[in-house]
């Protein structure tokens, strides 16, 4: 009786955390498909707004995805290879590289980007390209690439197992090839994971960088709540949910996989 | 049967001493030479030095700049492992996590090109060679430990190296199946007949897999011999203490005979010293009546180890010494004995260590 109380008590404790957080979700979402949400849910339901905003900002959301999977492609390519270099290279001047690829965590997206724009303002072309954006969130997600996969190198005897593989006679890039990379996977994923979502939903340094021509979505999003109806903006919170909910599932479930191995 | 390279390499090394970074020395300059098919064992405790030879024949670690490294004569030295042609069996097993047993044993092929017709028969015959048929398609971590120590042997000698280096390769088993293992592992070495360079710090696999055996102490070299002669003729107290177990015996010597407490023990040769350090191993002590042996000694202690039993007899020597019996024996702890001991036994140990 007793056991049961106290099991009551703690799933309704739960559900009241869990609502306090989704709430205000469901909230947005719903208000980017009344009609009108000042008159309630009554008013009606529609799609309008929600086209509305595909019109306005499709060309936004592209931009978004190209950034997201060409910070994912950079982070990868040097990451992982530079991840395995301080892993393996145990010295003074690894420590300090490995601390400056973390700095990034602890300075404000705003420096960096202020950083950036002083460097940087004279090559204009640069400048006005969304390679610059590009630049700034390579910057912010590599720390989380570098340091989940350091993190599972960490977990494997790397250096017996490239040992391994040289005594049989395979080249460096063979054995990063066919031994490193494949047991650091569940480590990639797991940066993937934080790269895409943390480049997809960067804000305070892709506002300082962007320009009219290359806004992302949650500048998207900020510009859309800032000189758009309410509704509009919802249905902007809708399209970013839909999007990005299938691609944390489908990383989380691939993630899964890999640790049921 | 397999066929092999007939008997592998040849190995020469030449002054190959290692400094690390640090400055600290793991390897004083040595020389040593391994004759094609011969299974040479680097015996030592941890921390002599045996790893790291192993390491610099490997080509995994680099010689310190006088150092040579020659495998037929020709020299390696600035070769990479990946272009020696060894196979290696680390002590951890480096199997590779993200592959199959057949893929752990094919590796070394694949990477020498060799199609995959030709891969899966090699694999299929080494699978069957080293007992783990069956095991093919699972992943290393469903496999016991023996098991792994299986594949990693089969994936080491799969790429018909010119030598088999293998570090400690029993050493993460369990008693018992290290034993079983070990007399696999010899008769395996054997049929292979390849240059095989073996590292460990236990005597009785050293003793049984070695043609010779090289006893290391702090970065040198003690002893190099074959298991008898580092047996029966230890160089200095280290190598006598740490083969076996052995009484190591300090007295001063009259007309050929060691004078102790218990009496005078004839030992062969050597009459003119006045002082020796002496060695008896235990099972050569024969156990007689009290009065019908020169040295005479109570039993302190009788414990029954099966085979055999071993008494710890004091007042014989300076200090109690440890015998060896046959199980046939019958003496209990407390009763004076004679101790008998052939001068041929005794074997004296220089007074430097």
């Amino acid at each position: 009786m007793r056991d049961r109380l106290i099991f009551v008590g703690q799933l309704l404790f739960t559900l009241i955390v869990a609502a306090f957080l989704v709430v205000p979700a469901i909230l947005s979402i719903s208000a980017g498909i009344t009609v009108n949400y000042f008159r309630g849910i009554s008013s009606g339901i529609t799609l309008q707004w929600v086209f509305q905003v595909w019109e306005l900002y499709a060309g936004t959301i592209l931009l978004s995805f190209v950034i997201a999977s060409a910070t994912l492609a950079v982070t990868l390519v040097a990451g992982v290879p530079a991840a395995y270099a301080l892993h393996v290279r145990r010295g003074r001047l690894s420590r300090i590289v490995e601390e400056i690829i973390t700095l990034p965590l602890a300075i404000p997206g705003l420096a960096l980007a202020l950083a950036l724009l002083l460097t940087y303002q004279g090559f204009s072309d640069f400048r006005r390209s969304w390679v610059f954006i590009l630049t700034g969130h390579v910057i912010f997600t590599m720390p989380f690439m570098v340091r989940s996969v350091m993190a599972v190198f960490g977990t494997i005897d790397v250096k017996t197992l490239d040992e391994g593989a040289a005594s049989l006679g395979a080249s460096p890039w063979r054995r990063f090839r066919d031994v490193i990379v494949p047991n650091a996977v569940p480590g990639i994923l797991a940066g993937s994971l934080m790269v895409v979502t943390l480049s997809l939903g960067e804000f305070n340094l892709t506002w300082m960088l962007h320009t009219p021509l290359t806004k992302t979505l949650p500048v998207g999003l900020a510009d859309s709540y800032a000189s758009m109806r309410l509704e509009v903006a919802s249905a902007y919170t809708l399209i970013f949910f839909v999007m990005i909910i299938p691609l944390l599932v489908a990383m989380q479930m691939f993630a899964d996989r890999e640790q049921a191995r | 049967m397999i066929a092999v390279v007939a008997g592998g390499a040849s190995v020469r090394v030449e002054n190959c001493g290692k400094t690390f970074v640090d400055g600290t020395r793991a390897l004083e300059p040595a020389t040593l030479d391994i004759a094609r098919g011969e299974t040479l064992v680097l015996l030592g405790p941890s921390g002599c030095g045996k790893t790291t030879m192993l390491r610099i024949i490997a080509g995994l670690e680099l010689p310190d700049a006088d150092g040579r490294v020659l495998f037929d004569g020709s020299d390696v030295t600035s070769q990479p492992i990946e272009r020696r042609n060894v196979g290696m069996v680390f002590q951890s097993y480096a199997l590779f996590p993200n592959m199959s047993v057949a893929d752990n044993i094919g590796y070394g092929l694949k990477i020498r090109g060799v199609g995959k017709q030709e891969r899966a028969a090699r694999v299929a015959e080494l699978v069957a060679l080293t007992n783990i048929a069956g095991l093919e398609n699972r992943r290393i971590d469903q496999l016991s430990g023996g098991q792994r120590q299986r594949v990693a042997l089969a994936r080491a000698v799969a790429i018909r190296p010119g030598i088999l280096l293998l570090d400690e390769p029993l050493t993460a088993l369990d008693a018992a199946l290290r034993d079983r293992l070990r007399g696999e592992l010899n008769r395996l070495l054997r049929a292979l007949g390849i240059t095989t360079i073996y590292v460990t710090h236990d005597q009785s696999e050293a003793m049984e897999l070695g043609d010779r055996i090289v006893v290391m102490q702090k970065g040198a070299i003690a002893q190099i011999g074959n298991p008898r002669e580092i047996y029966f003729q230890p160089k200095n107290r280290f190598v006598a203490e740490f083969i076996g177990a052995a009484n190591i015996i300090e007295a001063p010597v009259e007309n050929g005979h060691l004078v102790l407490p218990g009496g005078r023990q004839p030992i062969g040769g050597a009459a003119n010293l006045e002082a020796a350090i002496a060695m008896i191993r235990p099972e050569t002590i024969g156990v007689v009546e009290a009065g019908r042996a020169p040295l005479t000694g109570t039993i302190d202690s009788v414990s029954f180890i099966g085979g055999r039993q071993r008494m710890v007899v004091s007042g014989a020597c300076g200090k109690p010494l440890t015998v060896d019996a046959p199980n046939t024996v019958t003496a209990s702890a407390g009763e004076r004995i004679g101790l008998s001991i052939a001068p041929e036994a005794v074997r004296l140990l220089p007074a430097e260590d």
